[in-house]
């Protein structure tokens, strides 16, 4: 075992270690000193308790949409509760977590301190983010309990505007709400990162963690107004008939999905480039090394951000768009590729000759490498105008966003929870329990999705509750997978509770990492520094941190 | 931030030069709204044929750029402002230009 036993945790004497005596956690204490917090770690806290209730919701719906795919006949639920299931999927993980996943948990706890500030620049703002959140999501909770709603996450016109009779405004009411708090999130992080950075913190010495929600906080604030304004047109279609997606009434039911997806394909990087970030900064602090090409990876973020903008009838290619537009935006889909793949080989390089090591966040990291570039990859199949034809609608496209946003996005969210855990709560969690569940929920991954791919290609639609039995052997081993990954999932809810109280003290800098954030105490304090830094080294600069901990004595307590 | 000695006001410079508009200025930007109010009124009465969209969204694009510009103080602002409302504007244009390669050439058919 000699290859894996090395590694750079380096925790404080447990024996005479102890958590600081004060901290942002014990500093006020009862419910209302966190329902009125300003602070943005608290923030954090809130939201990552809120994010993982609906995460969990979420996926009952999808461990449900399995278990009726476990057998061609249409046998556990009705095909109109069967598209009620897959709605509240979609809506629940994609407005309720997936999007403010890591900005408004980590991004919320990190991007001050890394950039050495006491908080972000609007605290209320903040918090107001947090209480439009719920309120979004008491809306979408309210169109599951009164009886569901079946448009499926798109929200599609005609279908959602002329000819249901379920709770597509209150759903679509909870998404609008959702929209602005996530429109605070991004304005909070803009201001913060132009106005708040510490002296001597120039825009190249950040951490790549801001600049990936740096570029978010741009799509997020220039994007999410659009699906807004197009979740009212629904609305208004369904309640007074204003006719903007009736033909009857010389509207055009696709101008809907021209509008739903100039946000809606943004919102992919949204969810994403964060993400990007926590990897950025995983990989640096697991193989010692400042991050290969840090500018082109920096700049990377925010071509993706502005590319993004341009792409998005590529998800309407066979719906009776021009073909000569659809040409024009399969070559523009094909450009993403570029700052996308910038970023996965700069992290290749990254590794290159560096001291590896294998603790979980890096396992994390590691799936997120091969199953983001699969389902990138995939996305290049998609976006080419013929291969599109046969694959659009069916459950190869389910498995291409799965792997980008599960496989991509939900192991970039583990990894840095994993990552900043002990930052976060001033605790480790154990490390062989934890590498068992990144090991798991890749394992569970690949179980479920990857069967998918090859029931996409075989010509299986998405979004209907039966199937031909020849797909049934794929659709056993999805479903088998489903159960793995769900085991994956619980595994950390269960471990990273259990640390709350009994895991090992971290001290202040447990990885050896170079940020700002692991040169104060863990948990830190509610006005993170003491004193403002002055930052005079770059990030990922270990030869500085070498040469500050040299002569370190450490002492916790 | 008000703890830091900062006459020249480095941390905040837009907070320096929070340019009070005259009432003359704002006045004179009232009557223009109200001339071009008037002279949309009156475009809807003459038939321009295919120019009446055009007009109709010259005459909103002029009294929009105005507003901005002189009640929200846009034209006071630093270069960060101004491009942050241009970025606004900038996305708008991309929604508009893209959507149209679509409903322009839709009618073109097959190659």
């Amino acid at each position: 075992m000699s290859a894996t036993s090395s590694t750079i945790v380096n925790l404080p004497d447990q024996r005479t270690a102890a958590l600081p005596k004060r901290h942002y956690l014990n500093n006020e204490d009862g419910l209302l000193s966190w329902l009125f917090t300003g602070d943005h770690k608290r923030i954090a806290i809130l939201y990552l308790i809120s994010i993982t209730f609906f995460f969990f919701i979420g996926g009952a719906f999808a461990g449900l949409i399995r278990l009726e795919l476990l057998t061609p006949q249409p046998d556990l639920v009705a095909s109109d509760t069967y598209n009620k299931f897959f709605s509240m999927h979609g809506i629940v993980m994609i407005f309720l977590f997936l999007v403010p996943s890591v900005p408004a948990t980590l991004g919320n706890f990190l991007i001050p301190i890394m950039l050495g500030a006491k908080d972000l620049a609007f605290p209320k703002i903040n918090l107001l983010s947090w209480y439009l959140y719920w309120v979004g999501g008491l809306f979408t909770l309210a169109a599951l309990v009164l009886g569901g709603v079946d448009t499926g996450w798109t929200f599609t016109t005609p279908l959602s505007t002329h000819y249901l009779n379920t709770h597509v405004v209150t759903a679509a009411t909870g998404v609008f709400i959702i929209g602005f708090s996530s429109i605070f999130t991004g304005l909070n992080f803009i201001v913060t990162i132009h106005r708040m950075r510490a002296p001597g913190m120039t825009w190249f010495r950040m951490p790549l963690f801001c600049w990936s929600n740096y570029a978010a906080s741009i799509l997020m604030v220039l994007g999410t107004p659009v699906l807004a304004i197009t979740l009212v047109l629904v609305a208004l279609e369904r309640l007074v008939g204003i006719g903007v997606f009736d033909p009857t009434k010389g509207g055009d039911p696709l101008l809907f999905q021209h509008l739903f997806w100039f946000y809606s394909h943004p919102a992919v990087y949204i969810m994403i480039l964060p993400g990007m970030g926590v990897i950025s900064e995983v990989i640096s602090t697991f193989s010692r090394k400042r991050v290969f090409g840090y500018t082109a990876v920096a700049f990377s973020s925010v071509a993706i951000a502005l590319f993004g903008f341009f792409v998005w009838a590529h998800h309407m290619f066979i719906m009776g768009v021009s073909n000569y537009s659809a040409l024009v935006f399969s070559l523009l889909t094909m450009l993403v590729a570029v700052p996308s793949a910038i970023k996965i080989f700069n992290w290749a390089f990254t590794l290159q000759k560096g001291s590896i090591t294998f603790e979980t966040p890096m396992l994390y990291a590691f799936g997120f490498l091969g199953l983001f570039t699969i389902g990138g990859m995939t996305g290049v199949f998609l976006g080419a105008l013929g291969m599109d034809i046969h694959l659009t609608e069916t459950y190869f496209i389910v498995a291409h966003f799965h792997f980008v946003m599960v496989g991509g996005m939900l192991m970039a969210f583990l990894a840095g929870i994993h990552f900043w855990w002990p930052k976060m709560t001033g605790r480790m969690y154990p490390e062989s329990l934890s590498k068992l569940a990144a090991v798991t929920t890749f394992i569970g991954f690949n179980l479920t999705f990857l069967p998918q791919f090859i029931l996409g290609y075989l010509g299986m639609p998405r979004r209907y509750h039966a199937y031909p039995p020849e797909f049934q052997v794929l659709n056993v081993l999805s479903t088998a997978g489903a159960t793995v990954l769900g085991v994956g999932y619980m595994l950390p809810l269960l471990y990273l509770g259990w640390s709350l109280k009994y895991g090992a003290i971290a001290g202040n800098n447990p990885w050896q990492a170079t940020g700002l954030e692991w040169q104060i105490q863990s948990p830190p304090l509610t006005e993170n520094f003491i004193e403002i830094p002055i930052v005079d080294h770059e990030a990922y600069d270990y030869e500085w941190l070498a040469h500050k901990t040299a002569h370190e004595v450490t002492t916790v307590g | 931030m008000s703890e830091f000695h900062d006459p020249s006001n480095v941390i905040n410079p837009e907070h320096a030069d929070a340019h009070i508009i005259s009432p003359g200025v704002y006045a004179i930007v009232f009557v223009t709204l109200l001339v071009f109010t008037g002279i949309t009124v009156g475009a809807a009465y003459v038939d321009l044929g295919i120019f009446n969209p055009v007009v109709a969204l010259a005459i909103a694009s002029f009294k929009a750029v105005v507003v901005i510009l002189f009640f929200m103080h846009v034209k006071y602002q630093s270069n960060l402002v101004k491009l942050t409302v241009a970025a606004g504007f900038f996305t708008f244009l991309v929604l508009i230009t893209m959507t149209m390669t679509d409903y322009i050439s839709r009618a073109w058919g097959l190659w």
